[in-house]
């Protein structure tokens, strides 16, 4: 029997492990093995690269794996125990606890520790390293009685750092010894950009800064003194001067270390006791350690291959990065700082819009050495592969780096050799993913699952999508539109079906063309259908079990299980009277009360059984639904126009009133948003709509097909100083043709941006009549408008769909796990340790 | 050792119930989420109306269908699927609700419970 011990359960440490334990299965030696972890910290592998994430998500996020995991694997793993020892001669470990383990082969997976500089008063409380989950929560602590903290060190690690004081709520300082940021990633200019960029976020830069000593200080709890300049005061200080491995216990043991620290390895990653493996950030490769995950895992794989009898060199890796930094875009590829003899460099820089880029060029102009991108990282990936493929560069590499460059040449797939690294955290090819292909996989999440693909760092998603597709096309597979396991079609192939066979209900149509019992995703799909097609009560009995359970409330359902209330306010005018009602109503239902970004007023916190009695208040005061809830018109914004502005040129506000009151109500394959301008100022944002209607002096320009959200797009000019009658006339016909055409949640920006011939396209169908079919989509608007109802209103009238607003059917009681606390005079939700408070505090009482 | 004792309890009434949908009850102080498949066998699902992935009582808010073939209900908030059968969650192996066996018996609905 072989007995391994790993020490260190790191992200390298596990990664090992779960490469070892694949490569026994597969060869059939699982049973050879018996496998011990130890690590020092209190819990089992973590991922370290988004520590950062910790404070947002907490621990379970950021979690690896679970003791459940190793308990089914048959491994046994050891928290809070460090290694202090290890004999060679016996091949036994001995932890902290004086616990003795023996071994015959030994994996060292110890990582690194943050290297602390010689400076003077570095070890009071309040002074921090940024490495651990344990780190992070005394930063937390101490950042609780705090109003000031300053990180010393400028890199990677240290801007994460003072991010993240930022976020706990400090004023973020960091100190930097060398004349600007990142010194390693980022050559001289490009630390002038990042400078400017970071202390835009708020985080106060101070390089050439040298630290001398750390006192206490007077208003704050220190002070940090400089050697040339001028004091500072701060509340907790955190190092980030960069890492050194924990070589301690092979110096202990006695195995050969780089003068310079770190454990030295072979290719199969064995240290000079071949019993003796070294992996991750503890070991030393030619002369290299490595401070980054992926070329740890690479480690991994290596030794693990060499434990099963087999061999899978390890053999270097790249040293390029992209800082996950919010909001803040530095890229670094390869030869930053043009070391390379003969190097050619082109620079671009924008010091109004703080973009720097520049590309090192090999001297006979072939391949890229390396690059730098501050402020906009627009083009990495397809030049991280140009230099990992060492790939001829075109004639003119200056198109890489020159903005709004359409010439730049994108890659797909299908330009890079099967040997590319598409995913460098997994280390996964372009070969890996077309075998994927080839061995059946037919979509994105089925080459996720075979190869593990974007389930690192995820930078390569994009990149690995459009491989994928290429793939599929390439391989004459379709790719495959089916709304899902239930229908084999796509949403406008369904509508088209259900128009032409006239089908009323979702049974009849899965009787006739799907199969199953349906689900979440073609349920509300068909749902929505049916409602733009024949516009019957979306709560009528066959139609309310498809309805996703804000159409099916007529509510949007908020992260407690409670809802909120929108009434229609069209183009956002309102009169006082009804300010006052909507206030009254808040008042005695103590609904939490937002003005929104869309004109209107949202109630907030209403129970299931609660929303009747509200809406019936809110009906008889003249206020109809504002169908927040549906895939369905929103609003229509409006700016306040001629009638008041004095650069008004039309009345904005009552074209809004008109827009919305026409289409109300109409659900399409997304929410569709409208807005009015009364001049070429645009208050109303109506370029950022799906439908934008600007004023002119002779009448109104069009827009369309704009939106904010997730991906914003401009809206596009339509057609020009139209009248009255013809704008109407031309929404009508769009917004049908999208509702016929749309793919399912596609907004119409999406929609334009695939449709075959684009605008010209659009323009040649709505005001040539190109397809022959606008009479018909007036008709069926014309349909749409005169079925309209209230949906609020229609079911107060309705007695059976009322018994569905009950929070038991069984009992007239509440929801009492629905906690609110009091924030800034209204009610919100309690957060999970309120909600623990709160509720333990009311069962005690 | 004892021996779990189950017992039947009549909790709702048949017309209380909405074809193809959810609803929720509240029995001893516990919230359970109904489902109502008429042409199903059974034709009544129980399981907990609290979403553990959420922390919020809206199991009984989301649309049963299958996936796959197996009979779940999606949560309304963050979509994650729940077998009807057996209330294990098709997402996350750690997420589990409880289930009840219950039947329909002249108009009205009975659970068993553990006593
Ligand atoms: C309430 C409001 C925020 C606010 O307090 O101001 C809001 C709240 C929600 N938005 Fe929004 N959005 C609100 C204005 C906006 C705007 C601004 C606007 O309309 O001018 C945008 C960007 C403009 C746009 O849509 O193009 C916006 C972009 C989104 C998106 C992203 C859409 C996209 O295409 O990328 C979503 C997600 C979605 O719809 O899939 C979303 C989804 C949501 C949902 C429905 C999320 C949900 O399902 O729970 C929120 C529920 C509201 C509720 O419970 O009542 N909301 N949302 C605003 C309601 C306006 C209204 O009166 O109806
Ligand atoms: C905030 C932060 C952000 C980062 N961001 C990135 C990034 O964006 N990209 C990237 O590639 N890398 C990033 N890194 C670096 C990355 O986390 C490391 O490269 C990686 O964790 C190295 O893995 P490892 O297993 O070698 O070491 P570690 O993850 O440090 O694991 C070593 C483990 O061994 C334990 N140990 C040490 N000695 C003993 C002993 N004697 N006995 C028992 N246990 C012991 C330690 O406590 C530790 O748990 C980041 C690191 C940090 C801290
Ligand atoms: S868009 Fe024009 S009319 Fe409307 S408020 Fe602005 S300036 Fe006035
Ligand atoms: S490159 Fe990090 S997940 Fe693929």
């Amino acid at each position: 029997m072989n007995r391994l011990l790993v020490i260190g359960q790191g992200m390298v440490g596990h990664h090992f492990i779960r490469q070892f334990i694949q490569q026994l299965q597969s060869t059939n030696q699982r049973d050879q093995w018996q496998i011990t972890l130890i690590g020092e910290e209190p819990h089992l592998a973590y991922d370290r690269v988004h520590l950062s994430e910790y404070f947002e998500q907490g621990a379970e996020h950021l979690a690896l794996t679970s003791a459940a995991d190793y308990q089914q694997n048959n491994i046994e793993a050891l928290t809070n125990a460090r290694v202090v020892d290890i004999d060679r001669d016996n091949q036994t470990v001995t932890t902290d606890q004086g616990q003795q383990l023996d071994y015959t082969h030994l994996v060292l997976a110890t990582g690194s520790y943050p290297f602390v500089p010689p400076i003077e008063g570095r070890d009071q409380d309040h002074c921090f390293v940024y490495r651990t989950l344990d780190d992070l929560d005394s930063i937390a602590a101490s950042a609780k009685s705090a109003t000031v903290g300053t990180v010393i060190g400028g890199g990677l690690l240290g801007l994460e750092a003072a991010n993240a004081l930022k976020s706990l709520g400090l004023e973020a300082q960091v100190v930097e010894f060398a004349p600007r940021l990142m010194p390693v990633q980022v050559d001289e200019r490009g630390g002038e950009f990042l400078k400017r960029l970071i202390e835009e976020t708020g985080v106060d830069v101070l390089t050439n800064h040298a630290t001398l000593n750390i006192e206490p200080g007077e208003s704050h709890r220190y002070q940090l003194n400089f050697k040339d300049h001028p004091s500072i005061k701060t509340d907790l200080v955190v190092f980030s001067a960069g890492i050194r491995p924990r070589d301690e216990l092979a110096e202990q043991a006695g195995l050969d270390r780089h003068e310079r620290g770190g454990v030295l390895i072979n290719n199969d990653c064995q240290t000079s006791d071949p019993n003796i493996y070294a992996i991750g950030e503890v070991a030393c490769w030619n002369n290299q350690i490595f401070g980054l995950v992926a070329p740890g895992y690479r480690m991994a794989e290596a030794a693990a291959a060499h434990l099963c009898g087999q061999s899978q060199p390890f053999s270097g890796a790249d040293m390029s990065t992209k800082l996950k930094l919010l909001g803040t875009d530095v890229c670094s590829i390869g030869d930053a700082h043009a070391q390379t003899a003969g190097a050619v460099i082109y620079e671009y820089s924008d010091g109004q819009a703080n973009v720097y880029r520049k590309l090192v060029v090999s001297a006979d102009g072939q391949h890229l050495l390396g690059a730098v991108l501050v402020g906009s990282k627009e083009g990495y990936d397809t030049l991280l592969q140009y230099y990992l493929n060492g790939m001829t560069l075109p004639e003119n590499p200056a198109v890489f780096i020159l903005p709004d460059s359409g010439d730049a040449p994108t890659l797909d797939g299908d330009a890079l050799p099967d040997t590319a690294t598409l995913c460098s955290c997994l280390n996964v090819t372009k070969g890996d993913v077309v075998q994927a292909v080839q061995a059946g996989c037919c979509s994105v999440a089925d080459v996720k699952d075979a190869t593990n693909a974007t389930t690192g760092c995820g930078g390569c998603a994009q990149l690995i999508k459009d491989t994928v597709n290429a793939e599929l096309v390439k391989q004459g597979i379709e790719v495959n539109n089916h709304l899902c396991e239930h229908f084999p079609y796509s949403r406008d192939e369904l509508l088209h079906i259900i128009q032409s066979k006239q089908i009323r209900t979702f049974r009849e149509l899965l009787a006739e063309h799907g199969e199953g019992l349906g689900c979440d995703i073609c349920k509300p799909t068909v749902g929505g259908i049916l409602a733009s097609l024949w516009n019957e009560h979306v709560l009528d009995k066959e139609h309310m079990p498809l309805q996703d359970t804000n159409d099916a409330f007529l509510a949007n359902m908020q992260k407690n299980g409670t809802y909120s209330v929108v009434p229609r306010i069209a183009g956002g005018e309102i009169t006082p009277e009804g300010l006052i009602c909507i206030g009254e109503i808040a008042k005695d239902f103590n609904l939490y009360t937002k003005i929104t970004g869309g004109q209107r007023i949202d109630l907030f916190g209403a129970q299931l059984h609660e929303l009747p009695i509200i809406w019936e208040r809110l009906r008889d005061a003249g206020f109809e639904t504002g169908q927040a809830y549906g895939k369905s018109v929103r609003t229509v914004k409006s700016c306040v126009g001629s009638t008041w502005c004095r650069y008004g040129v039309q009345d904005s506000v009552g074209m809004a009133i008109q827009i919305e009151h026409r289409y109300k109500g109409i659900r399409a394959p997304h929410k569709v948003k409208f807005a009015v301008s009364g001049c070429t100022r645009e208050c109303a944002e109506a370029q950022s709509k799906d439908f934008g209607v600007i004023a002119t002096e002779n009448g109104w320009n069009l827009y369309v097909c704009g939106n904010g959200g997730m991906k914003p797009r401009h809206a596009d000019l339509f057609a020009t100083d139209l009248d009255d009658e013809t704008l109407i006339r031309y929404i009508d016909r769009i917004f049908m043709f999208y509702i016929r055409t749309g793919d399912r949640l596609q907004r119409t920006a999406r929609w334009l941006e695939n449709l075959d011939g684009g605008l010209d396209y659009l323009r040649d169908v709505i005001i040539n009549d190109h397809l022959g079919i606008n009479a018909e989509l007036e008709a069926q608007m014309q349909h749409l408008i005169s079925t309209y109802q209230c949906e609020w209103a229609a079911t107060l009238d309705n007695p059976e769909k009322l018994k569905r607003f009950r929070t038991f059917v069984n009992a007239a009681e509440p929801d009492d796990s629905i906690v609110f606390v009091n924030e800034r005079g209204q009610r919100r939700p309690a957060n999970a340790d309120e909600r623990q408070h709160l509720i333990h505090a009311v069962s005690t009482d | 050792m004892t021996v779990a004792q189950q017992s039947w309890q009549a909790v709702c009434t048949q017309s209380d119930l909405f074809e193809y949908s959810g609803v929720a009850i509240k029995v001893q102080g516990q919230s359970i989420a109904l489902f109502y498949l008429p042409d199903h066998e059974p034709q009544i699902y129980a399981v907990d109306h609290y979403d553990p992935l959420c922390d919020a009582n809206v199991i009984a808010r989301g649309i049963v269908g299958t996936q796959q073939g197996e009979l779940c209900v999606a949560s309304p908030l963050y979509k994650q699927h729940y077998s009807l059968i057996s209330g294990q969650c098709l997402e996350d192996a750690d997420a589990r609700l409880n289930v009840w066996p219950c039947r329909l018996e002249s108009g009205e609905v009975w659970i068993q419970f553990a006593v």
